[in-house]
């Protein structure tokens, strides 16, 4: 499903991911490690389509509307709140069913009693889950995560690990963490950054 | 094309949505145009013509303008969602195509206020030149959407905005003033839906390019 050769990306001067080869089939379960400046965000953007290599070739086998994307920033409105901006994103990705399935995700991600109130008012681990649910929002057959499990208290990293674990096979996962034992018995490939 | 349109009305909706809650450009817009046009009315010496009365309105206009757009894409650029908004599978023209129709009607609500405010400071507008207006709007609102995109990327976008959007600006003012005060209106109103027409089709062909790296 990705494919990746001789892959690099540079700021100017400045090497943010030095030249990888790479190969995830579908259904595969990527962990990404290194450490800080390694590459790894430049590597989920490259792949997410976010950013451009600057040398070397990559093929993603999914469309946008397939990828799921977990950044550092949240990718939601402050001022809007969960429901709305779920349901924003659910108009775009054309979700069937839209309503059920932002209740089910916000049911399951502890926020449905919240989910009236705006993003601004939220704690960052509740914002987390909030970006959790919105990379979810329409099953993506991709899932491009980048630390995913940050600002997550213990319940919701435990939620995380439960939703990794179903997806684990269905649909493939890329993600980058700096506790790699977490995700350890799910990962397919794994691939150490410089 | 149903759900093009559906996906524009939705972030438009979004926008209009936002701007309700945090009400922190419309009122700012407001008092701007307003406060500007006092300043007019007293900085312009007793017995001054209606033309210099009208190409004052214009920069009010421009100006006011300027400072929506320089708000336009905040909520984007403060929890990453323009990059969220990129990811969806939608066409990303309708992103520009929902945040202009937005700051049309910002800028519309402004002068719903500022027309009648001028006729009590100046001179009542004439037809042809409240459809001048409109037609600015769109230029404005069309041309601007896509610089404020393009500068809201920037560190220096403060600085950026005003660079590129005020001589892009010069036709809308050249045919608003000239809508306003020439005995030939028609031609100037021909003009302004040219310079729509062209801009527009060319903001909504590149905002592709300004999003994407």
């Amino acid at each position: 499903m990705i494919r990746a050769r001789a892959l690099e990306k540079r700021f100017g001067q400045r090497r943010a991911l030095r030249p990888l080869d790479l190969a995830l089939e579908r259904g595969g379960f990527l962990v990404v490690t290194g450490a800080n400046g390694s590459g790894k965000t430049t590597l989920l953007r490259l792949v997410a389509g976010l950013a451009a290599p600057t040398r070397g070739t990559l093929s993603v086998d999914a469309d946008r509307g397939s990828l799921g994307y977990l950044g550092h920033e949240p990718l939601l409105y402050r001022d809007l709140t969960a429901l709305e901006n779920l349901d924003l994103y659910g108009r775009l990705y054309r979700v069937p069913e839209r309503r059920e399935r932002i209740g089910m995700l916000l049911e399951r991600y502890g926020l449905w009693d919240v989910r009236a109130d705006r993003v601004a008012s939220y704690s960052r681990g509740m914002t987390q889950r909030l970006a959790l649910c919105r990379a979810l929002l329409h099953e993506p057959e991709l899932l491009v995560l980048d630390e995913p499990f940050t600002a997550l208290d213990a319940d919701g990293a435990a939620l995380l690990d439960r939703q990794l674990a179903e997806l684990a096979g269905s649909a493939t996962v890329l993600v980058t963490t700096h506790e790699p034992l977490r995700v350890e018995p799910l990962a397919t490939a794994r691939l150490a950054l410089a | 094309m149903t759900t093009y349109l559906a996906d524009v009305a939705a972030l438009a909706r979004k926008d209009l949505r936002l701007e309700l809650r945090a009400r922190d450009t419309l009122p700012a817009m407001l008092l701007f145009v307003l406060s500007t046009l006092v300043v007019f009315h007293f900085a312009l010496p007793t017995g001054a013509d209606e033309v210099a009365a009208h190409g004052l309105l214009w920069v009010a206009l421009v100006f006011t303008a300027l400072l929506g757009l320089a708000r336009a894409w905040a909520p984007e650029r403060d929890g990453g969602a323009l990059e969220g908004l990129v990811l969806a599978p939608s066409d990303r023209s309708a992103i520009w195509l929902g945040k202009s129709a937005a700051v049309f009607v910002f800028l519309g609500l402004i002068e719903l206020v500022a027309l009648p405010a001028f006729a009590l400071f100046f001179s009542p507008l004439q037809r042809e030149a409240l459809l001048g207006v409109f037609l600015a709007n769109v230029g404005i609102c069309a041309v601007g959407t896509l610089l404020a995109a393009m500068a809201a990327v920037s560190r220096t976008r403060e600085l950026i905005l005003p660079l590129l959007f005020l001589p892009l600006a010069i036709p809308l003012v050249v045919g608003g003033v000239g809508s306003s005060v020439s005995t030939d209106p028609g031609r100037y109103l021909l003009f302004l839906g040219l310079y729509d027409a062209v801009f527009a089709i060319l903001c909504w062909a590149s905002f592709e390019y300004v999003v994407s790296e």
